[in-house]
């Protein structure tokens, strides 16, 4: 059983159709297990965060009771995405484990979705927010190098406390990125292969192939993403982040829990700010 | 590709002697079971070694899925019934005569003698490109090589494509949509009776399948309820050659008439898209209306709204049209009955 499949083409080439569909339960056994075993390790072997140094009296005094977190059209971005990754996911995989409906078009007009608002998010955070503050610096990988120290029980200073995301979610952001980018630039050359009557049609657009690898870059990209959305949802509904969740719902984050895991310094919250409109500096 | 051979490949071969046995072999061998009825589609896919089966389930000996039965004012015909039964039977010729029509439109008389209603129903498309072993959707691929620029697609869609262009090339099938019959379906968990219309499946649904049997079911039973019994009935048939021949456009319909009015009507057609088509909407606009040409030629129009003909298909389009107008103003002289 082979992860890829293959057939001939009419000029008797071998090329790939589509990825196996046995890795479906392969993706999400594996996130499944990734959730358990995160679950078990948080439980009964976790230490208790520290963090090196503490905010000084006089910064922290300058910190709002509510620390404006995601911008309004961030979140109502985020929720369409998220809504439209379902529908993607639901609408390529039901069918494929027994569960049978006309799919199609369902499946592009949220690709479609998706894609807007991946183009809104791109722009927007280009733009309108600090750029920089999901990827992972030189500050991230320090502190992630001393808390793989300690964790293992060595020698090592704690880690400094975060930025405005910690480097798991820069982590998580830059393979949800990959995986989603190469899902729909590929679908996107897929609706050429389907009746959508937005996209002229044309399945000779590319050759065999290339569109053979097509479809299985979509396929692996769609089933990486099933097991990154079990693991994002398990982490939104972990009793320790619902905090962060609840962010994404009303913009903004306790005070508490901003000194208590964010360095001020790394991102630096505007005193006056009342307003989750405004620009976020990290 | 097709590889056509004289011999079969090697597969198991199951000759059950009950339904029950039939239920517990396709329950145990699941996808790895081919079920056998007259043969005539089947072996033609299992010599050219495009579908390898490890387990043939061979109905024939199955003496309880044959045989038309009178029920409530109606008819049960068990599966395995042979299509020339269907067409001879007394009960069929004289309470439902527009079966016995597209029975005996299908194929030859000696093909009709070995194929049964409930194979001519279940069979799968005859797009040459899936039979021919291409890796098309159907078959699992990612592409319809019917529906490219240079495809030849003169016998395939023209309604309901959806990545797939192939069409259902049964006769009985619309004929029994027009009946409002119903197939009993049996698995090793029961059965379930499914209107005619449900029992057909597009490839928005799920592209590999004509129907909705699924590993483990086995259609048992056809019943025809007795509510069109005796009522006036149109079959019209088009094909290349009327020798023998797949349908190019097959039109059934039952109506009720009333002062010169149509009082109600079921019709399909087939041919048309990758399963029979009910067309409620000409159903819903004609009752009530006067049986004459303008009635017919709005029934017509209506039918082929939202047509998409291939490069070389277009020709469907007024022939459904047609076909329609013909069904609903009523053509004796081109009935088949």
């Amino acid at each position: 059983m082979g992860l890829v499949e293959w057939a001939k083409s009419p000029w008797g080439e071998d090329i790939p159709i589509h990825i196996s569909f046995f890795l479906i339960w392969v993706a999400a056994i594996a996130g499944l297990l990734f959730l358990v075993g995160h679950a078990i390790w948080v439980r009964y072997f976790a230490k208790a965060e520290v963090f090196e140094g503490v905010t000084p009296p006089d910064v922290a005094a300058r910190i709002p009771q509510r620390v404006p977190r995601h911008s309004l059209a961030a979140r109502l971005f985020h929720w369409i995405m998220a809504a439209a990754m379902l529908a993607l996911l639901i609408t390529a995989f039901l069918p494929k484990v027994g569960i049978q409906f006309p799919w199609v078009t369902y499946h592009w007009i949220a690709g479609l979705v998706l894609t807007a608002s991946i183009l809104f998010h791109i722009v927007h955070a280009s733009f309108w927010l600090d750029f920089r503050s999901i990827w992972p610096d030189k500050a991230d990988m320090e502190d992630a190098s001393r808390r793989l120290k300690r964790a293992l029980g060595q020698d090592a200073p704690p880690p400094r406390r975060f930025a405005k995301y910690p480097l798991e979610n820069k982590m998580y952001h830059g393979v949800i990125v990959l995986a989603g980018l190469a899902a729909i630039l590929t679908g996107v050359f897929m609706m050429f292969r389907v009746r959508t009557g937005i996209l002229p049609r044309n399945p000779y657009l590319f050759g065999d192939m290339t569109w053979g690898l097509m479809y299985v870059l979509h396929g692996a990209a769609g089933i990486g993403l099933i097991a990154l959305v079990m693991v994002h949802v398990y982490f939104a509904v972990r009793p320790e982040k619902l905090v962060i969740t609840k962010s994404m719902i009303v913009g903004t984050l306790d005070r508490e829990h901003y000194l208590e895991h964010h360095d001020p310094q790394r991102w630096a919250v505007d005193a006056a700010s009342s307003s989750s409109e405004r620009r976020m500096t990290a | 590709m097709a590889i056509i051979r004289d011999i079969m490949p090697a597969f198991e071969l199951f000759q059950p002697a009950s339904t029950d046995d039939a239920l517990g072999l396709l329950g145990r061998y699941r996808k790895d079971a081919w079920v056998l009825a007259g043969g005539l589609d089947s072996f033609d896919w299992l010599k050219d070694r495009i579908k390898r089966p490890g387990v043939v389930v061979d109905l024939s000996q199955v003496k309880e899925l044959t045989g038309v039965r009178a029920l409530n004012g109606g008819l049960e015909i068990g599966a395995m019934t042979t299509l020339t039964e269907v067409v001879r039977h007394p009960l069929v010729r004289e309470k439902f005569s527009i079966l016995s029509t597209g029975a005996e439109a299908a194929a030859s008389p000696q093909i009709r003698n070995q194929g049964t209603i409930g194979g001519n129903i279940s069979q799968d498309t005859r797009c040459w490109y899936y039979r021919g072993g291409w890796k098309c959707y159907r078959a699992g691929g990612n592409i319809c090589f019917a529906d490219t620029p240079t495809a030849i697609n003169r016998e395939h869609a023209i309604l309901g494509a959806d990545r797939c262009v192939a069409v259902n090339p049964s006769d009985t099938a619309p004929a029994l949509i027009a009946l409002d019959a119903k197939m009993v379906i049996r698995n090793s968990r029961g059965e379930r009776v499914v209107n005619a219309e449900d029992y057909f499946i597009g490839p928005g649904t799920d592209i590999t399948r004509m129907t909705i049997l699924k590993p483990g079911d086995l259609l048992t039973a056809i019943r025809i309820p007795g509510d069109w019994a005796g009522t006036e009935f149109y079959f019209e048939k088009v094909r290349d050659r009327n020798v023998w021949d797949f349908p190019l456009i097959n039109v059934a319909s039952a109506a009720v008439f009333s002062g010169g009015h149509i009082e109600r009507i079921r019709i399909a057609v087939n041919g048309v898209a990758a399963h029979p088509l009910r067309l409620q909407k000409v159903e819903d606009a004609v009752r009530g209306k006067p049986r004459d040409e303008a009635t017919a030629e709005m029934a017509g129009k209506l039918a082929i709204e939202g047509a998409a003909p291939l490069r070389y298909n277009g020709y469907k389009v007024p022939l459904m049209r047609n076909l329609v107008k013909r069904a609903i103003r009523g053509v004796p002289e081109a009935t088949w009955a």
